[in-house]
């Protein structure tokens, strides 16, 4: 609003005011004023009539938010035009919204109802672009609205609307993740969707929501793998990433039988005879013979549907999308029989054709595949094959495969096409290919010679770095058989005095260091050379000089103890503490001194000890550890959110929980059997035993796949009359809802009960494990939602009945819970069933705990809700105006118990006018210690508020002993804002930051008008104000809540959402209610005008447009929910 | 999924960002920058980056970076392939993928990339839906627009994405009803000094280019499909048709699309249609060196060669080159080092020859890089494979379409080594192993 106002201030063209924004900020880069004046262009241009003008507006304006520019400060001009019938204007209206809603929450909301209205469209492709928009607003205050679409949607009967739904439970998720277990609940039923359309979206918000909740997958697994072919590329992805983890939990390897004829790792590498390999080969027996035992005890036979995944995923490796058959290859890699795997590779060298960067990711995957599944790859061996244009990066990977390519049948080839790229202008590539050769030469003894020698022609090579990277090479490769070669290392010994690059100085020292006795003559001689250059040196070479000298110094002292020393004294005043302290070390330790420790006798052992060879692996061993294809496997590390690929099962889970319902289909048909169940049912749920919890969910199970078959609304109906009864005028929809949310329930049941009934009896252990193990699980969620249930039951109570009569009974009936038994097994099912709550409720209304005497229960209860009924008849009869609001206060915590550290602070919106200052609202606030000291000196410091709010601070609490509790009451300007006023809470010890945020309704304070003032007003707010026209009229149509269809009702929900009084009105058809907005006086008006069947429309009147609409908001939620 | 995506130029400068969650700042591309400046090429980027709070995945395409930030786990490919669908739609709609391009319409490429995806997640990528709703900018309907105030904003929605064939859109139209397929093969091969294959392959495509009205079904098939040997297919083709009758079966995309990939592996099959004479020396002594290079037919199957260039990337030591060709032009750019002979049409009776000699930097050592030259051409009316089409059948429509097929083969990276052997020949033989101790011994 500030900005906007700051706009109209500026149209005289005053430049002096220097709002830095306009300055850094101009639509296309010109002078500073002009720039002004372009920005006031724009939004003459959104105000003018004419389309074009606007299109050319919002046209620059996108243009700027691409560049990156700022232009929010234009956002009230923007978001003025949501409603604009262009179809472009609105498109990029929704652009802006988009990008700045987040930063501009308040006017962001001015527009919501635009949104609402086209949800209700009846264009499917507007339902949906509505509920697109509407999600994309990452505003907060929206997100039950959110939530609501969303679950509309849900059921929508355009499967795009559908899967714009999905598109849209990850951005809720975003926004609110406490929304999960509603998302939740709308993921499932999406997943149960049929069209291919909605399959990959609702895969994908599953992954980001809920990845762990496998269980939501086994009744839809046939059907996606079905069809998979159809869903389009992108969600193709997904869903083959995701059944790979799946099929990962659910079935057997494959090849746990084969797995001791592993060709990549068994066969073969006997062949290598290097000893390091043997090492490993033991390693892999062991693990091996774990396997076959188990093997052994039981042949395996592919799950049907473990096939029906590899079937039905095969024909995607021909997709012309590379992740799609990345997927594939990665899906077939972890899952599929070692005999199947082959079939993948022909696809992925398909994909080295692709662009460069295609090529990175897959070589990399291939990199890892080759390591364990050599033989599959083996005949595209020249697919691999480098071309100089090819980019460092893939040169590198393709290297890569060719070594861990390389066996003794293709070596040479390999080894004659390595020759080529050791030609290369590419040095670092040259480099990568010199240790490639070295790698090949450890893993294969044959050539091991012949690449040795060919790395000592590359000793002469012109280039240094080529020189270097070979020196590394042949260093490594000495060790294994250092007696054979010392000529190379006399050849090498020479090259000191040529080669600069450091690894490759100490390299070489080190090798004459280790072989010291293989060059006698020599080594005395590099170490005098040595000494004389050491301060030259880089550091990594120095250590080596320190080395070698103490390597001397212990074989051959006689000639080189001088040097040793004045090389240890060099080293002593080195700038490098690593060298000082290897020097003090050395000298220790290889000196006799009378001083020396007992160590230094076992120094020759130290230095001259055996060291074993390196190991020249690939760096891609043991990547497959993570999914192929994932980031996490590109990055060798752990991506945030990646879900690890879970090891097989020892034994295969039951495989019926994919079973579709079909067979219960038929069972359920039967419905006298149904019936039956019903009507024995209160017994059940009452009785007591350990048999009530299973039957009651056999039941349930039976009458989830009723109310499927559509018979489920009659059913529950007659089921949970006791409930109705009870609130008798629950509303359809909510019923719907909760219908809904039972049947899905049910269905998580039937997931993990499947078939109860005809297998019972083979399969009833094993399901009553499972049972207990779901209820286990589910309890502790469950256990927050009936506490939910509860309170939200408590509310709607207390709406209908608004007496404190009804509270108290509210009260008791908590009361009443908390003093039940909690071993109760009554209990315990109301935690587990919704629909049941209410009847195991009205047990709770009985003041004694005696739930065995279930007959006299129910009819208690029964007499009980005719009596509240009657109560809240007689309700109506009230005058409005007795509605005392202040009973419906509603308490927000301010500091919570553990976080005040025992001090815990509550506060309402008292609704009383603020003596000191009028223009404030009043916030009662009430202080509980409970901690076990006192606290002394309560007060507020420290206000931190928006522009123009202002605070009047309650007077100091000396002391607020020990379980006590205080009440203070404070006042607060919130500027007509719902802008939070941010403060610290102090106490002699502590302080603590709070913030009170007003609701809007609480922003005002009821006036009374008369029925003709109220219109007069309203004419006045209509057409007096010229510049926002239309702008503070706001008009809602809404469908009222089953409950709250009397004026009643409708009076006292609207009064509980805004401090706002009635006014009286001469038709019965109308309510109306008027209020001033506490700081600016701003009149408020609203009316309510009821016709048939529900529908209503709300109209709020108020200049304040923000405030307007948030109050539709509000009041919109009090009626419909 | 996707967060956010930054175009950059080569210069380095961010002219184009998009954001489908809430915003990122730019500052996130400087570790982007940080390793562009490292490596020196832009191919060498590595495409994915890690930074401590974000991945970026990057292309390159045009001359210009298409980087995406991305915040948790997701295929690093289904991010490629996307951007790169991205660049391919740009090029659709404008003709070319280039900064120029993208500036001059930045707003319908910002719509279009919104329509692109949600959240993060692909929405439209089919370019059938995508142009119902954003409609290509044409010169006319460009001076209309400005004109009148319209928009290229398609004024129906947009039902394509509701069929169950989203790849077409829904009424088309036209008087001239027409089907062309252009079957392109690439070769890729490696020849080494000789002229011995080392490698080859053939990558052959099917361009289609369909304007027909209605919904037609199309059935393609081949004169010879045992030939294929790996296929990918647009998504609009029947697979399973394929798997049992090997013809291609679809309801085609309304415009041009890409069929079908497909690759003829087998060596023995790949002809190669030129052979290359060619000698690179330099002296020991003196800073120079020659060149000779001459380049006949082979098996071309009796047609000509056209549009034939050969590209040799001459070691850094060589400073300048004094070369005639009795045919086409040459350039030699020093700061490349990159010399390019443009023959154009192969002429069989008088073979295009290019000889001279290569002045190098005095004083430096005798170049040891191993030059390797490209060659590229063209043949028009040949598929070199033998692939033929045989048919083009057409179903659930009453006119009777114009059909067409054309067949062009180009050389795809067609490499030829020049090396010069410093290695053993022989692997097995310890000769020169023998040999190089006696050296080193007597050198001591």
């Amino acid at each position: 609003m500030s900005a906007s106002s700051a706009f109209n201030d500026e149209k005289g063209g005053s430049s002096s005011v220097g709002e830095p924004e306009y300055g850094h900020d101009p639509a296309s880069g010109g002078i500073f004023s002009s720039d002004y004046k372009r920005h006031d262009d724009l939004k003459e241009m959104l105000d003018s009539n004419k389309d074009s003008l606007k299109l050319e507006a919002m046209k620059r304006i996108v243009a700027m938010i691409a560049r990156g520019k700022n232009a929010s400060d234009l956002f009230p001009a923007v978001v003025k035009n949501v409603a604009c019938k262009n179809i472009e204007v609105k498109k990029l209206v929704y652009v802006y919204l988009v990008r700045y809603a987040e930063e501009q929450q308040d006017l962001a909301l001015l527009s919501i109802s635009t949104f609402q209205r086209g949800l209700k469209d009846p264009n499917q492709l507007i339902r949906a672009s509505a509920l697109r928009v509407l999600s994309s607003i990452r505003v907060t205050i929206i997100v039950p609205i959110m939530m609501l679409a969303i679950k509309e949607a849900a059921s929508d009967m355009s499967p795009y609307v559908r899967k714009t739904a999905a598109h849209a439970i990850p951005k809720l998720y975003s926004l609110d993740p406490e929304q999960k277990d509603q998302l939740i609940e709308v993921i499932e039923k999406l997943l149960a969707d049929k069209t291919t359309l909605v399959a990959g979206s609702v895969v994908m918000a599953f992954e980001e929501v809920c990845p762990e909740r496998i269980d939501l997958i086994h009744k839809n697994y046939r059907k996606l793998c079905n069809l998979l072919i159809d869903v389009e590329e992108w969600g193709q992805v997904v869903i083959i990433n995701m059944l790979t983890r799946y099929a990962r939990t659910q079935f057997l390897n494959p090849n746990m039988n084969e797995s001791l004829l592993e060709e990549g790792s068994g066969g073969d590498r006997t062949f290598y005879g290097s000893d390091e390999d043997e090492d490993e080969d033991e390693e892999e027996k062991e693990k091996k013979a774990e396997t076959p035992a188990m093997a052994k005890r039981k042949p395996y036979v592919m799950d049907p549907d473990h096939r029906l995944l590899l079937r039905n995923t095969k024909p995607l490796l021909q997709s012309r999308n590379a992740a799609v058959v990345m997927a594939v290859a990665q899906l077939y890699f972890h899952l599929a029989p070692k005999a199947e795997v082959g079939v993948i590779a022909k696809a992925l060298v398909r994909l080295l054709r692709s662009h460069s960067e295609v090529q990175y990711v897959v070589l990399q995957n291939v990199a890892t595949m080759t390591i364990k599944r050599r033989g599959m790859f083996e005949p595209y061996l020249k697919s691999f094959y480098i071309r100089s244009t090819d980019p460092t990066q893939i040169k590198v990977l393709k290297l890569e495969v060719l070594t861990n390519l390389a066996n003794e049948t293709n070596i040479s080839t390999i080894l004659r096409e390595f020759q080529t790229y050791i030609k290369s202008m590419d040095k670092d590539f040259v480099a990568a290919t010199i240790q490639a050769i070295g790698r090949c030469a450890t893993n294969i003894g044959e050539v091991r010679d012949t690449c040795l020698n060919g790395l000592v022609q590359l000793l002469s090579n012109r280039d240094e770095l080529v020189v270097a990277e070979s020196v590394v090479v042949i260093k490594k490769l000495l060790q294994m058989q250092p007696e054979k070669h010392s000529d190379i290392i006399k050849h090498m010994a020479k090259l000191t005095d040529n080669i600069q690059v450091p690894m490759a100085r100490a390299s070489i020292l080190w090798l004459i260091g280790e072989y010291c006795e293989h060059v006698p003559k020599i080594a005395p001689d590099v170490l005098r050379k040595m000494a004389k250059s050491f301060t030259n040196e880089e550091d990594i070479v120095k250590l080596q000089i320190i080395n070698l000298a103490a390597k001397l110094y212990l074989t051959n002292s006689k000639q080189t103890k001088l040097l040793t020393q004045y090389v240890l004294n060099l080293a002593k005043y080195d700038q490098n503490y690593d060298i000082r302290d290897r020097a003090r070390f050395i000298r220790q330790l290889i000196v006799p001194t009378e001083k020396s420790g007992a160590l230094s006798k076992y120094a020759k052992k130290l230095f001259l000890a055996l060291k074993p060879a390196p190991v020249l692996e690939s760096p891609f061993k043991d990547r497959d550890h993570f999914q192929l294809g994932s980031l996490s496997h590109l990055l060798n590390a752990k991506a945030g959110g990646y879900q690890e690929l879970p090891d097989w099962p020892e034994a295969a889970p039951d495989p019926s929980v994919r079973n579709v319902e079909v067979p219960e289909w038929t069972k359920c048909s039967s419905r006298e059997k149904r019936k039956e169940k019903k009507v024995e049912k209160p017994f059940y749920s009452d009785s007591e035993g350990e048999s009530g919890p299973t039957e009651s969910a056999d039941s349930e199970s039976d009458s989830a796949s009723g109310s499927e078959s559509g018979s489920g609304s009659e059913e529950s109906a007659s089921r949970s009359e006791s409930e109705e009864s009870e609130d008798g005028s629950e509303s359809e929809e909510e019923e719907e809802e909760e219908e809904e949310e039972k049947e899905k329930k049910k269905k998580k049941k039937e997931l993990k009960k499947p078939v109860q009934e005809s297998e019972s009896e083979q399969s009833s252990e094993e399901e009553e494990r499972k049972h207990q193990r779901k209820t286990k699980q589910r309890k502790s969620d469950s256990e927050s939602e009936s506490d939910e249930d509860e309170e939200s039951e408590s509310e709607s109570s207390q709406s209908e009945s608004e007496e404190s009569e009804s509270e108290a009974e509210v009260k008791k009936k908590k009361k009443a819970a908390e003093s039940k038994p909690p071993s109760k097994p009554v209990k315990k099912e109301s935690k587990k069933e919704k629909k049941e709550m209410s009847l195991l409720d009205l047990d709770d209304f009985e003041p004694a705990p005696s739930p065995q005497v279930t007959p006299v229960n129910t009819f208690l209860s029964n007499s009980l809700v005719t009596d509240l009924e009657g109560l809240s008849l007689s309700d109506t009869v009230l005058s409005p105006a007795t509605i005392a609001p202040s009973s419906a206060l509603k308490n927000y915590e301010l500091l919570h118990r553990i976080t005040g550290e025992g001090l815990s602070v509550e506060y309402c919106f008292s609704r009383q006018p603020f003596s000191p200052d009028a223009n404030m609202v009043a916030v009662q606030m009430q202080f509980t210690n409970n901690a076990t000291a006192d606290t002394k000196n309560l007060h507020i410091e420290d206000v931190k508020l928006q522009s123009g709010m202002r605070v009047k601070e309650f007077s100091e609490i000396e002391l607020l002993p020990a379980g006590e509790t205080a009440t203070a009451v404070m006042g607060i300007d919130f500027c007509d804002s719902t802008q939070a006023a941010n403060f610290q809470l102090c106490t002699h010890t502590r302080k603590f930051f709070v913030s009170i945020q007003p609701p809007v309704g609480e922003l005002m304070r009821p006036v009374f008008l008369t029925e003709n003032e109220f219109k007069k007003e309203q004419e006045k707010l209509l057409h007096n104000l010229g510049q926002l026209m239309g702008m503070n009229e706001i008009t809602e149509k809404l469908t009222l809540d089953m409950k709250c269809r009397n004026e009643h009702t409708i009076v006292q929900r609207v009064t509980t959402a805004a401090n706002l009084s009635r006014v009286p009105c001469g038709s019965d058809k109308e309510c109306r209610f008027a209020g001033r907005t506490v700081s600016s006086s701003s009149l408020v008006l609203v009316t309510v005008a009821t016709k048939e069947e529900g529908a209503a429309q709300l109209t709020v009147n108020c200049e304040k447009m923000v405030i307007g609409t948030m109050l539709v908001k509000d009041i919109l939620l009090a009626l419909t929910q | 999924m996707i967060h956010s995506l930054f175009l950059i130029n080569h210069t380095g400068d961010i002219f184009l960002e998009k954001h489908w969650k809430s915003v990122i700042g730019r500052s996130v591309c400087d570790y982007f920058f940080e390793a562009r400046e490292k490596a020196v090429e832009p191919e060498n980027v590595p495409p994915v980056l890690q930074t401590p709070h974000h991945y970026l995945i990057s292309i390159y395409r045009g001359k210009l970076f298409f980087l995406s930030v991305i915040q948790t786990e997701v295929p690093p490919l289904f991010v490629i392939e996307f951007l790169h669908r991205v660049a391919d739609t740009i090029q659709d709609y404008f003709g070319e993928c280039s900064e120029g391009v993208i500036k001059d319409n930045v707003v319908t490429v910002y719509e279009l990339l919104e329509e692109m995806l949600d959240n993060g997640f692909p929405l439209a990528t089919e370019s059938n839906v995508l142009k119902e709703m954003i409609r290509p900018p044409t010169i006319l309907r460009s001076v209309v627009n400005t004109l009148t105030g319209a928009s290229n904003v398609g004024d129906t929605l947009p039902t394509g994405q509701l069929s169950n064939v989203p790849w077409r859109r829904v009424g088309v139209k036209y008087t001239n009803n027409e089907a062309y397929f252009d079957v392109i093969e690439e070769i890729d091969a490696i020849l080494d000094k000789s002229g011995t294959t080392v490698f080859a392959e053939i990558q052959g495509v099917i361009e289609a280019c369909v304007r027909l009205t209605g919904m037609p079904d199309l059935t393609l098939s081949f004169m010879n499909p045992r030939l294929l040997d790996d296929v990918s297919f647009h998504p609009c083709v029947r697979f399973k048709r394929w798997e049992s009758e090997r013809v291609l079966s679809f309801i085609p995309p309304d415009g041009n699309f890409t069929l079908m990939n497909y690759h003829v592996s087998s060596q023995n099959l790949v002809a190669i249609p030129v052979y290359v004479k060619q000698s690179i020396s330099f002296f020991e002594t003196g800073p120079c060196g020659r060149l000779d290079i001459t380049i006949g037919p082979k098996q071309t199957m009796g047609k000509t060669v056209e549009g034939l260039m050969v590209t040799i990337h001459m070691p850094k030591a060589v400073l300048s080159a004094n070369l005639t060709a009795t045919q086409g032009t040459y350039t030699y750019d020093l700061a490349t080092k990159v010399l390019v002979w443009d023959i154009g049409k192969l002429n069989p009776q008088k073979l295009p020859n290019l000889k001279g000699s290569l002045t190098t930097q005095a004083g430096t050592p005798k170049p040891e890089d191993n030059p390797s030259l490209n060659i590229d051409l063209k043949i028009q009316q040949l598929a070199i494979s033998g692939l033929k089409v045989s048919r083009l059948d057409m179903y659930g429509e009453k006119y009777k379409p114009f059909k067409g097929v054309k067949y062009l083969t180009k050389a795809g990276k067609f490499q030829i080594y020049i090396y010069m052997f410093i290695f053993l020949e022989n692997l097995m033989s310890y000769l020169l192993f023998e040999w190089l101790q006696c050296v080193l011994k007597h050198s001591i």
